[in-house]
């Protein structure tokens, strides 16, 4: 079947089967950003926004997203950038494998709740797992992001 | 391996009952759970364009679409009021944000699952299962019947004067729960639902008059108890039996404290 949709802001169309996973058609469209870990609904790496709200693109038929807007980090690349090098400076991780899918959902919760807590954060980001770290370098690295664009705006 | 042949977005429910009345098609959910199913299906039926997907108030009532997600229910705010934040508190560890968004309320009923937060606490609402053949069925009776092929439209939750705590017991933050348990009084009838035991919630209401002259630790100690004594308990993975029998009463008793202290 054919399938049409908006992917990070360019309008694009491709061939998918009726059990295609949105997560390999974004793939295939040559977004490499969206990873598959677990594939099974447990570990957030392969998050995207579909309608600007956080989703698992392994657990998310291709054929639902017809004529709606996808975003993968691919199309974040200026607050990825931006967000990744607090993460770098904290030496936040490891392998790096986690990071796709953290900064995706980290960038929905910067929007959603531009002034989380500490509880916030832990929260909004339950469903990120990374393996390698105790999650306390990107705990640092979000609120010291957070700390600088409040300073960029005069304080909040 | 979930295979699906054919994809099919329904134009009216009706479309959509006749569809699955066939054994090899399925309604699609969230499909979180279905994912982890080996089977192939042969027409998957897309309920997303019939506007199922709202939470409505009204003067009197919630009404709860099956396509509404997780985390609208977490997030709206009229329902969370009138709950004292039980369904937020209910939802919010079940596996993320991203998870939440997409997983529904329908999947979430139909499937009755043993571990279940969203039954749990829905049970403690008295609520009710409008389908599209049977029509309107009291959530109580609807877990406990086996499931088949008519399609969960919407719940419904009925505004009363209530007073309601969520608790539950997990070995880490977004694990499935050892057990859930939802303490409420609705129009002055004190019950609680406890589920993951690794069974299916149950609902045990104070038909004895425990608390007919008021809540105090005493009464809810006794309560907790009494809950207890009626449920059955298992073990698996996650916790004996025995655990969960005792944890049982105390999360009662905390969940009564907790809801008698919310007018
Ligand atoms: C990894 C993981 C962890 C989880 N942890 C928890 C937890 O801690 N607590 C908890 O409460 N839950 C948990 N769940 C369950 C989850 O919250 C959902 O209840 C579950 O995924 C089903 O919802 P769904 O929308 O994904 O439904 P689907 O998987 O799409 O559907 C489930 C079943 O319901 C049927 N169905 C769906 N909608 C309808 C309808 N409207 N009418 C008739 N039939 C319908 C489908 O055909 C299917 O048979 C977990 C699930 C997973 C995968
Ligand atoms: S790959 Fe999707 S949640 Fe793990
Ligand atoms: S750094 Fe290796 S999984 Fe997170």
């Amino acid at each position: 079947m054919e399938l049409k949709f908006e992917l990070n802001g360019k309008n694009v169309s491709t061939v998918i089967e009726a059990d295609s996973l949105l997560l390999d058609v974004l793939r295939n469209l040559g977004c490499s950003s969206v990873k598959r870990g677990c594939e099974s609904s447990n570990c957030g790496l392969c998050t995207v926004f579909v309608e600007d709200k956080p989703v698992l693109s392994c657990s998310v038929l291709a054929a639902r997203v017809a004529d709606q807007h996808v975003t993968t980090l691919e199309g974040l690349q200026e607050e990825a950038a931006d967000f990744g090098a607090f993460i770098a400076d904290q030496g936040a991780e490891q392998c790096g494998f986690c990071n796709p899918g953290l900064m995706m959902n980290a960038i929905a919760m910067f929007r959603e709740n531009p002034h989380p807590t500490e509880e916030e954060i832990l929260s909004y980001l339950s469903g990120n797992l990374c393996r390698c770290s105790g999650y306390e370098g990107q705990l640092r690295g979000i609120q010291s992001y957070l700390a600088f664009k409040d300073a960029q705006k005069g304080g909040a | 391996m979930l295979t699906i042949k054919q994809y099919v977005r329904a134009e009216s429910l009706e479309q959509a009952y006749e569809l699955n009345q066939k054994k090899s098609n399925l309604i699609l959910g969230g499909i979180h759970w279905m994912k982890m199913t080996t089977r192939t299906v042969n027409t998957a039926i897309d309920l997303s364009g019939l506007g199922l997907g709202e939470i409505v108030e009204t003067d009197d009532r919630f009404e709860i679409g099956c396509m509404v997600t997780l985390r609208q229910l977490e997030q709206h705010p009229g329902l969370n009021a009138y709950t004292h934040n039980a369904i937020a508190h209910a939802v919010q560890d079940i596996v993320g944000v991203q998870f939440r968004n997409t997983a529904t309320v329908g999947g979430s009923i139909f499937g009755r699952y043993g571990f279940s937060d969203v039954l749990t606490v829905f049970l403690a609402l008295n609520t009710k299962v409008v389908c599209h053949r049977a029509g309107e069925i009291s959530l109580e009776e609807y877990a406990q019947m086996a499931q088949d092929r008519d399609i969960l439209v919407k719940l419904v939750v009925e505004k009363a004067p209530l007073q309601i705590s969520y608790q539950a017991m997990r070995h880490a933050r977004t694990d499935f729960p050892i057990l859930t348990c939802a303490v409420s009084c609705v129009n002055g009838m004190w019950q609680a639902s406890v589920g993951a035991r690794p069974y299916k919630a149950s609902l045990v209401r104070d038909e004895e008059g425990l608390l007919a002259h008021g809540v105090g630790e005493k009464q809810a100690e006794k309560f907790g108890d009494y809950v207890t004594e009626k449920l059955n308990f298992g073990s698996n993975m996650r916790g004996s039996a025995q655990y969960r029998r005792q944890i049982c009463g105390i999360l009662v008793q905390r969940g009564m404290m907790e809801a008698s202290e919310v007018k």
